[in-house]
């Protein structure tokens, strides 16, 4: 059985964070991730970043996925497991279960754990939503700008947040066509800063309309035709409103849900907040969960930006390392600090609705 | 399609190799998802359904949500968006739930 002072579940932007700031009190931290590199998602976000330079503003994501993954593995106190999924947690023992690169099954107890597993992609409902062709707007991104492969030659683009209008500039950077962008809501959800550079570029955006249908070409039995049509203010469909695109890739950029199995098995009391994703973990102000030890951070512990995970993660790695007995003195200041940040991240329109979902998950 | 120039990437692609898809003689990157490769190959069909047999593409291309199970070198439901090309990989489409050899 390995053993670890704190372990952190997942490299992306908040478990990167995390680890670094345990290791920074002192701690030594066991960062699992289940790919073959740190970096999580970031490793495909070629915009620059919002926010202050604690959360690296105006450097491009995968800029920061490399800076926190270099600094992570030049850190003495952490030691990084790849190619490795936890995929249980026995919470009579606290022992996690972790599968090494598919072969090998290796046990590990943990004084302390950070989960941070992120989100995955939603689905819509629609007549022949599964057929291929029709990608999680992530999915096209990790295509293009990880892997450099494109989707396709015409897209149309499901959702106008800021993942929605962020991957239809960066399909168009890669030389494939936006049809259009369309949005059940009856606004743009993102911020004006992304919309008005796809608008710019001519990319109609269609608020308060949704798909109907997608039709599938008899050869190949991918998509070729999608309809939409318009919703009224009860985000009922009026029929007659429809519209016809000719596009061999659909993206869905609905939103995200959290990736909390792990929770549920650990029995961390869970609350099913629409706001932040879906089903998120009740914790208190140092991140951590209703289960003792258990800290979250990042996607998992409610659907926002890398900004705010990165923030999340800083703050449960420091309170995960308090708890341990590492403090300098410092922890107070750092984590008022994190705190802070936090706020100002989630202060203003944009922020309206986390700060909604995060009030119900407090009451 | 690959993209062979963009305004902020580059891509540092692995060496070329050659796999089968459905028998049919393919290259790739080493390294890449199989997935990339087939994409890039103009495939977009991985599997069929259990029940109705409707095809199936990826749809989250980071492992979480099992659209894109193909059998690879015999083995059945193995996830093409995760898995890694290697020279000489067999790949099939896979119907249904696939059979263990």
């Amino acid at each position: 059985m390995k053993h670890a002072e704190i372990a952190v579940i997942g490299g992306g932007p908040a478990g990167l964070m995390a680890a670094l700031a345990a290791a920074e009190m002192g701690a030594k931290v066991t960062l699992v991730d289940r790919n073959s590199r740190l970096g999580g998602q970031l490793v495909k976000q070629t915009h620059k970043f919002f926010g202050s330079e604690k959360e690296y503003a105006s450097i491009r994501g995968i800029d920061i996925g490399r800076i926190l993954a270099t600094e992570v593995h030049k850190n003495p106190n952490i030691e990084t497991m790849l190619n490795s999924t936890v995929v249980a947690y026995y919470p009579d023992d606290g022992v996690l279960g972790i599968e090494v690169e598919e072969k090998k099954w290796v046990k590990m107890k943990a004084e302390r754990i950070v989960v941070a597993t992120g989100a995955s992609e939603k689905y819509l409902l629609f007549e022949n939503n599964d057929l291929p062709g029709i990608y999680g707007a992530g999915a096209v991104q990790t295509l293009m700008n990880e892997h450099g492969v494109v989707p396709g030659k015409n897209v149309l683009m499901v959702g106008a947040g800021n993942i929605g209008l962020i991957v239809s500039y960066q399909l168009m950077q890669a030389g494939v066509n936006v049809k259009a962008i369309i949005d059940a809501a009856p606004s743009i959800g993102g911020y004006w800063v992304h919309a008005s550079k796809v608008a710019r570029l001519g990319v109609p955006i269609l608020t308060s309309y949704t798909v109907k249908a997608a039709y599938p070409n008899e050869m190949t039995g991918a998509l070729e035709r999608a309809v939409i049509w318009r919703v009224d203010d009860r985000w009922q469909p009026v029929p007659g409103t429809e519209k016809v695109f000719n596009v061999d890739v659909m993206c869905i950029a609905v939103g995200l849900s959290p990736l909390a199995e792990l929770l549920w098995q650990a029995g961390c009391k869970m609350m099913y907040v629409p706001e932040l994703g879906g089903h998120v973990p009740v914790r208190n102000d140092n991140m951590e969960t209703t289960v003792s030890g258990i800290y979250v951070a990042g996607d998992v512990a409610g659907v926002e930006e890398a900004s705010s995970a990165m923030m999340e993660g800083r703050l449960a790695g420091l309170s995960a390392a308090k708890s341990l007995g590492y403090d300098d003195g410092t922890y107070e200041e750092k984590k008022a600090e994190a705190l802070k940040e936090l706020e100002n991240l989630r202060s203003g329109p944009v922020g309206g609705k986390i700060r909604k979902g995060l009030a119900q998950l407090a009451s | 399609m690959r993209i062979e120039e963009h305004p902020i990437l580059t891509f540092d692609r692995g060496r070329e190799v050659e796999f089968t898809f459905n028998g049919r003689k393919m290259k790739g990157y080493e390294g890449e998802p199989i997935a990339a490769a087939l994409h890039a190959n103009g495939v977009r069909v991985l599997s069929y359904s259990k029940k109705l047999h409707r095809p199936r593409g990826f749809y989250c291309a980071i492992g979480n949500c099992s659209s894109c199970l193909m059998t690879v070198n015999g083995e059945p439901n193995v996830r093409v968006c995760t898995e890694k090309l290697r020279e000489g990989m067999v790949i099939e489409t896979q119907q249904g739930r696939g059979d263990l050899k």
